[in-house]
């Protein structure tokens, strides 16, 4: 041991050292309000104060920092969607997740060990087909693989020969992987308060002035603060919070129920997923196996869980890896998902001027905070949405355009 | 378990029904109304007026139900709303 380190370790005086400074007093007014203190608001503080020069920031949160669904998600990233515009969008997001730890001197864990999805059926397959071919014409690492291959990507899997769930062909994506979902919205809020940016939890959206078709003020639980510019970020409760100021989305909010596993030695590299069974399964860092992800079958605004959902989780694990049968549950959890009709996010403006929108994330939000959080900053700093954002705008109900990703989420609806 | 009461069959495990979805204010009907009919579905953080189907009698009926505490107000058949 050095005997610097062995100084410093018998000194008495230690300066604490806090990655985020406490919540500050509320100032009168700031140049941009963010609302909601997940990975997808710190995001854009982030990208407003280092890349935009904007620092004259405040993230509201009503709860704790990333305490939301960036905490509820698990943890996965990946591009493999089915429009030209969603693939465009993700393959960037999974393009800064591979640089994100560089990026930011935070160790967000990123792990980019490929995404197995699994098709039972034929229809399935073709699916796949059409996703395959979407993702090599936008280049991302993508291809459709027959039961052999399948079975050398991931050895333990049950192929169910011959049985009601038979393996007929996979989806191998090698760009997807995982990264710590915490570290993620920590990083971020590290670096964006580095900058001046005020992180301000345990404060809470309660309304809104308007003047005209602006947003003048954003009335919180501690109190009135003027707004140049609005962003809304706020998960499950974006629909409520878009009511607070007049504009309606077309979000309904159903829980998503998770779980993990004890540890266990490391025995699975993949992401391994299944449309037919509902099911997704991955090995975290701590040998936990996460098991998600359940969507419940009715409108609820709670984070409640449900034996219904847990069993048919783990009936789908099971499935696949009969020899987890028993194995037991540490932990297990649900988030409410902000559901879009398209299964695609609303990101862009909002009939107000200075109110911007980054909703409808629905159960697939995780793996575009670093993208979405770029784009919205952009946007905000610009006051006009940035061209890779505009398919996902609200307006593209009432035209028609629907942006249609139901089938390429991994959880199941 | 949760409990559904079917107007019918009386209370039953909720596993046995089929959710339907908002009662929608907005008709598919009108024109004007149409955008709101398909895609801007009713979400209350409050009290949700729903149909709801029991499946082995295929019995359809709406239920008032508590999008934050999960709490079923009443149920009843459509023909028959409580005053």
């Amino acid at each position: 041991m050095p005997l610097s380190l062995l100084k410093y370790g018998l000194r008495n005086r230690h300066v604490s050292f806090n990655d985020i400074p406490p919540t500050p007093e509320l100032k009168p007014s700031y140049d941009v309000v963010i609302l909601g203190g997940g990975g997808h608001g710190l995001a854009a503080a982030y990208y407003l104060s280092h890349v935009h020069g904007i620092r004259d920031v405040a993230v509201l949160e009503k709860g704790y920092l990333a305490g939301g669904n960036t905490a509820r998600n698990t943890t996965v990233v990946r591009s493999n969607y089915m429009t030209e515009p969603s693939v465009r969008f993700y393959k960037e997001a999974v393009k800064l997740y591979e640089t994100m730890s560089e990026d930011l001197g935070f160790n967000i864990m990123f792990s980019q060990r490929g995404q197995l999805t699994l098709a039972h059926s034929e229809a399935t397959l073709r699916s796949f087909h059409l996703r395959a071919e979407m993702g090599k014409h936008m280049g991302t690492r993508i291809e459709v693989v027959d039961p052999k291959t399948v079975a050398e990507i991931c050895p333990l899997l049950n192929l169910d020969m011959g049985g009601q769930h038979e393996v007929l062909g996979g989806l191998w994506h090698e760009d997807g992987g995982t990264a710590r979902h915490d570290a993620v919205a920590w990083g971020y809020a590290k670096r964006a308060a580095e900058r001046g940016v005020e992180i301000h939890q345990r404060t809470e959206v309660t309304g809104f002035e308007k003047n005209g078709n602006r947003v003048t003020h954003v009335k919180t639980n501690r109190g009135k603060i003027a707004a140049g510019q609005v962003l809304q970020a706020a998960g499950g409760l974006n629909g409520h919070v878009a009511g607070l100021a007049g504009i309606r989305l077309p979000i309904r909010c159903f829980p998503l129920q998770a779980m993990v596993t004890q540890p266990l030695k490391p025995f699975l590299d993949t992401l391994i997923s299944s449309a037919n069974l509902h099911t997704y399964i991955l090995q975290s860092s701590r040998g936990e196996l996460v098991i998600g992800g359940g969507s419940d079958p009715y409108q609820l605004a709670s984070t409640r869980s449900t034996l219904d959902q847990k069993e048919h989780l783990a009936e789908g694990a099971l499935h696949l890896f009969p020899f987890l049968h028993k194995v037991k549950l540490l932990r297990q959890w649900a988030g409410i998902t902000d559901m879009t009709p398209d299964y695609s996010p609303v990101m862009g403006a909002s009939p107000l001027e200075n109110y911007w929108l980054d909703c409808g994330w629905g159960t697939w939000g995780f793996k575009a905070t670093p993208v979405a959080g770029k784009y919205m900053a952009e946007t905000v700093a610009r006051g006009r949405v940035s061209d890779i954002l505009k398919p996902f705008d609200l307006q593209r109900f009432e035209k028609f355009e629907l942006l249609n990703e139901m089938g390429a989420t991994a959880a199941s609806h | 378990m949760k409990l559904l009461t079917c107007p019918v069959n009386g209370t039953r495990n909720i596993t046995e029904f089929q959710y339907l979805g908002p009662v929608r204010a907005a008709s598919a009907e009108d024109p004007g109304e149409l955008t709101e009919a398909l895609f801007f579905a009713e979400n209350p953080l409050g009290v949700l007026t729903e149909w709801w189907r029991h499946t082995p009698s295929n019995t359809v009926f709406i239920a008032e139900r508590h999008t934050v505490t999960d709490e079923i107000l009443a149920t009843y058949l459509p023909s028959r709303k409580p005053d």
